[in-house]
């Protein structure tokens, strides 16, 4: 029988890799980091999903065009510059002497490789939908052209991590297209990699542990990284994940429960590190299955009885930001008039006002394992709305069962997290409140099935607006309307938490995205 | 005997029939795999693309019997999350799971017997009463609170400070009931010995024994206190019947008595509930397993679970299914070996 250690960078591609880049190999690069996530990603191929897993692996073990920096900016990574050439097309100049983990020297077309991979794959062509072309002008420069002005070709380019395209061409020994994108079963690219990220896989054993060493040849000399190992074990139980970072079994953990971040704060040898996030909790109010929620005034009734700062201090332990928009602050819709609106009596006034003084019954569902204490917050919520004559149906699910009914809209009220891909607040409208619309895609996750014409209308142009300030004012107008015609119920954006032992300087290479730069870290 | 196997191995097939009609008649209520394969932003249209290729949208009676017609030919399916066939999946998985259950089924052995038989010979002795109370007390435990509370005074450790620490007494005190932590609180480490095929052990390395430790401890605490109670019953039985009395009236040692006549004919019924006892241990290791990330079939197949991950979730209950027969089977075997008079064969004797 065959072992699962597959051993994927063979010393023959090392030392070709060294013949190339011979002096680079850090000579302090000796530490060692043992981590522990919860998962561990579900694959080697990048393009197979997109999750936190796998970006957290694509930034190990691949680098992107450039990447966000801790405060939501760019930072050049293998693309060295950038300019606009006219309103469809972006240049870029791509970084020289970069090698691949296999010895190959990243050029244009590897670019072009990935970027048609990226276009057919189920989860990342989305993102990419937008660009019609990739078109190579030299070696080391290349332009991506868009059919209609595009403010976000910036955002798309974080998720563009050049792959080796000789690498990936070619058969594997089944025959099979080593470039196939496979959602399951046993690709090619689901077991092999090379990229030009700082971390080789040297060894993995799915679910158990997973090795990375240095990458010898990594063109960042300026990286201040000196850890040359990583052990990642994935450690699912919350509590034996803090277990083993308080007993030293760990140097690094993430996600860091709630419940036990003052257990670690405590603690003398470690370390905690937390960001407000940008993964927004909100309920839908369905408009097509009850037919009151089309009634403005009883969603405001309803936004007005919820108290967000309530269940951020109550059953969140502070650990999040309460919510009055999609947007979190930092993103360019993020409108710092919006302030949560608890106010039962006037709540009380709207639905008397409406013609429901003595209230109905609807039905609620949310999921128990997928966000931090979900369960309790719909609870939460639904003792809030019995204040104002709501009677809530309350329903909760783990996520497997969840998303189902959530694809059948199969209550008044269902809870969502949403995080953006783009990094920026247009995703927020475009999946949960413009007009659900098959043909397009529009309106995905919109289980409110809210739908107000205009609203969308400033949303597609907001999509061609390429000059920032402009755009800022109208996605901030955008969040104004929807607050004002209370879409949908926010509730806040969960907090983010890492923790490691006090030797580990995690802080600098942490960002709200949750994908930690582990090529930068220092361990003292 | 050909005839007692042959009648065990149509068994075998009933049950795993069984178990498999059952596993496949729940998956509806087990969640769609497909949240766990694609991201959120995929669309509805790629989704049915996905769900056709997996063969999803057939219905169930149709994607039985192309379950039914390969597992017949010995292939189980593909897990979706490892993308390996789910036998391989669990293969992998199984010796981590067996050396913990070989692990607790030492330790149990080890301290049962000369407890329970002790507290058989000696029933009024002070040390008796207390080894029955506190079995009374780990019975009652749950496993992951023995695991929990294990993890804390061993891995990370406590200090004790309530005592004076300024008194000579208080200190010591506080000492003595302080523990330094420093056992490994997750998984096998990385000292694991290859012994043959996908089974590398923790046994033959002093750091793969100390990753053994704390979860057998926790997965035989469950079973432990059963198997004194159990022993020192029987025991007390047998210490009643006529031929012991006879020897004892012979004049033969205590020793030679309690440990050859007594034991024997006492461990026979403790056979039979071990050997069906060591199959639910392989269902108890995973409360132990998730809790000390132990990458076991347990860990294994509680996130088959939560990812929807049903091939792999039938494949499970099959393997368990065949083990428990299968150990049931040893177990009546080993059974005729010990008792000669037990026949399995129903020839008469």
């Amino acid at each position: 029988m065959k072992t699962l250690i597959t051993t994927f960078t063979s010393s023959v591609m090392f030392a070709a890799a060294l013949s190339i880049a011979p002096m680079t190999l850090a000579a302090e690069a000796d530490k060692t980091l043992r981590l522990a996530y919860d998962a561990d990603p579900v694959t080697l191929d990048i393009h197979e999903q997109l999750s936190g897993g796998i970006l957290q692996l694509s930034h190990m073990v691949f680098d992107p065009l450039l990447r966000w920096t801790q405060d939501i900016d760019f930072e050049p990574r293998l693309a060295e510059s950038w300019e606009r050439v006219d309103d469809n097309t972006m240049r870029f100049k791509l970084r020289e002497g970069v090698s691949f983990h296999s010895g190959n020297t990243l050029t244009s077309a590897d670019v072009l490789f990935t970027f048609e991979r990226l276009k057919v794959s189920p989860d990342f062509k989305a993102i990419f939908e937008p660009f019609t072309e990739l078109k190579i002008i030299d070696d080391y420069t290349f332009e991506l052209i868009t059919s209609e002005p595009y403010p976000l070709v910036l955002n798309a380019m974080t998720y563009l991590f050049p792959l080796d395209k000789e690498f990936y061409s070619g058969q594997d020994d089944k025959g099979n297209d080593k470039a196939t994108i496979t959602k399951h079963g046993n690709s090619f690219a689901s077991r092999n990699v090379s990229g030009t990220g700082p971390y080789t896989v040297t060894s993995r054993q799915q679910g158990v542990r997973t090795v990375f060493d240095r990458f010898p040849g990594y063109w960042d000399t300026q990286s201040p990284g000196n850890v040359g190992k990583i052990v990642m074990t994935p450690i699912k139980e919350n509590n034996t994940r803090v277990s083993a970072l308080l007993s030293g079994g760990v140097d690094f953990i993430a996600p860091v429960p709630p419940t036990d971040l003052d257990r670690i704060r405590r603690d003398a040898n470690s370390q905690l590190v937390t960001m407000s996030g940008t993964r927004i909790i909100l309920f839908h109010l369905d408009q097509q299955r009850f037919e009151p929620f089309r009634d403005v005034r009883v969603r405001q009734a309803i936004a007005y009885a919820v108290n967000q700062e309530g269940i951020v201090a109550r059953i969140m332990k502070d650990f999040a930001t309460p919510a009055a928009q999609l947007s979190p602050e930092g993103y360019q819709g993020y409108n710092p008039d919006l302030k949560p609106r608890f106010d039962v009596d006037k709540a009380k006034a709207l639905m008397k006002e409406a013609g429901y003084e003595d209230g109905f019954t609807i039905t609620m569902m949310a999921p128990n394992n997928r966000y931090v204490n979900d369960d309790k917050i719909a609870q939460a919520v639904a003792a809030m709305l019995a204040q104002i004559n709501i009677k809530v149906d309350l329903k909760t699910l783990p996520k497997a069962q969840y998303w189902p009914e959530f694809d059948a809209r199969a209550a008044d009220m269902m809870m969502i997290g949403w995080h953006s891909d783009t990094e920026d607040s247009a995703n927020f409208f475009e999946f949960l409140t413009m007009c659900p619309d098959t043909e397009t895609g529009r309106g995905q996750y919109n289980a409110g099935n809210y739908c107000n014409e205009e609203i969308d209308a400033l949303v597609t142009r907001a999509n061609v607006e390429t000059d920032p300030d402009t755009r800022t004012a109208m996605l901030q107008d955008i969040e104004r309307r929807l607050h004002d015609d209370a879409a949908f119920v926010p509730l806040h954006w969960q907090d983010l938490a890492w923790a490691a032992r006090k030797n580990v300087q995690i802080e600098p290479i942490l960002n709200v995205m949750n994908f930690p730069y582990l090529g930068d870290l220092v361990i003292e | 005997m050909l005839a007692f196997l042959i009648k065990r191995v149509a068994q075998a097939m009933l049950v795993m029939f069984v178990i498999s009609l059952v596993s496949f008649a729940i998956q509806d209520g087990l969640g769609d795999p497909l949240q766990e394969l694609v991201g959120l932003s995929v669309s509805m249209e790629e989704r049915q693309q996905i769900r056709e290729e997996l063969g999803l949208n057939d219905p169930l009676v149709v994607q039985y019997a192309r379950f039914a017609g390969k597992a017949l030919r010995g292939d189980l399916g593909v897990s979706y999350f490892y993308g390996e066939p789910t036998v391989e999946v669990i293969l992998n998985h199984l010796p981590a799971t067996l050396e913990l259950v070989i692990g607790a089924s030492l330790i149990i052995f080890f301290l049962s017997v000369p407890i329970g038989v002790y507290a058989a010979i000696k029933p009024r002795a002070l040390l008796s009463r207390f080894f029955m109370g506190v079995s009374i007390v780990g019975i009652s435990i749950p496993v992951f609170l023995t695991a929990i509370v294990l993890i804390q005074l061993f891995s990370i450790g406590v200090t004790v400070t309530v005592f004076p620490e300024d008194t000579g007494w208080g200190h010591w005190l506080n000492e003595a009931l302080s523990t330094n932590g420093g056992m490994p609180s997750y998984g096998r480490g990385d000292a694991l010995v290859p012994l043959f095929g996908t089974w590398e052990s923790g046994f033959f390395s002093q750091r793969g024994l100390l990753h053994l430790i704390l979860p057998s401890i926790s997965l035989a605490s469950i079973m432990l206190p059963l198997f004194i109670r159990l022993i020192r019953a029987e025991m007390l039985e047998v210490l009643q019947s006529d031929y012991i009395r006879f020897a004892q009236a012979k004049g033969l040692a205590p020793r030679r008595i309690h440990f050859l006549h007594a034991l024997k004919n006492t461990m026979l019924p403790v056979i039979t509930v071990g050997g069906v006892q060591v199959g639910t241990m392989v269902a108890y290791t995973i409360l132990t397993e998730t809790v000390f990330q132990w990458p076991g079939v347990g860990l294994m197949f509680l996130e088959a679970i939560t990812r929807s991950d049903i091939p792999l979730i039938v494949a499970y209950l099959m393997v368990v299914g065949l083990i428990f027969v299968i150990t049931n089977t040893v177990v009546d075997l080993i059974y005729g070996l010990v008792n000669p008079t037990v026949n399995l064969t129903g020839k008469k004797a």
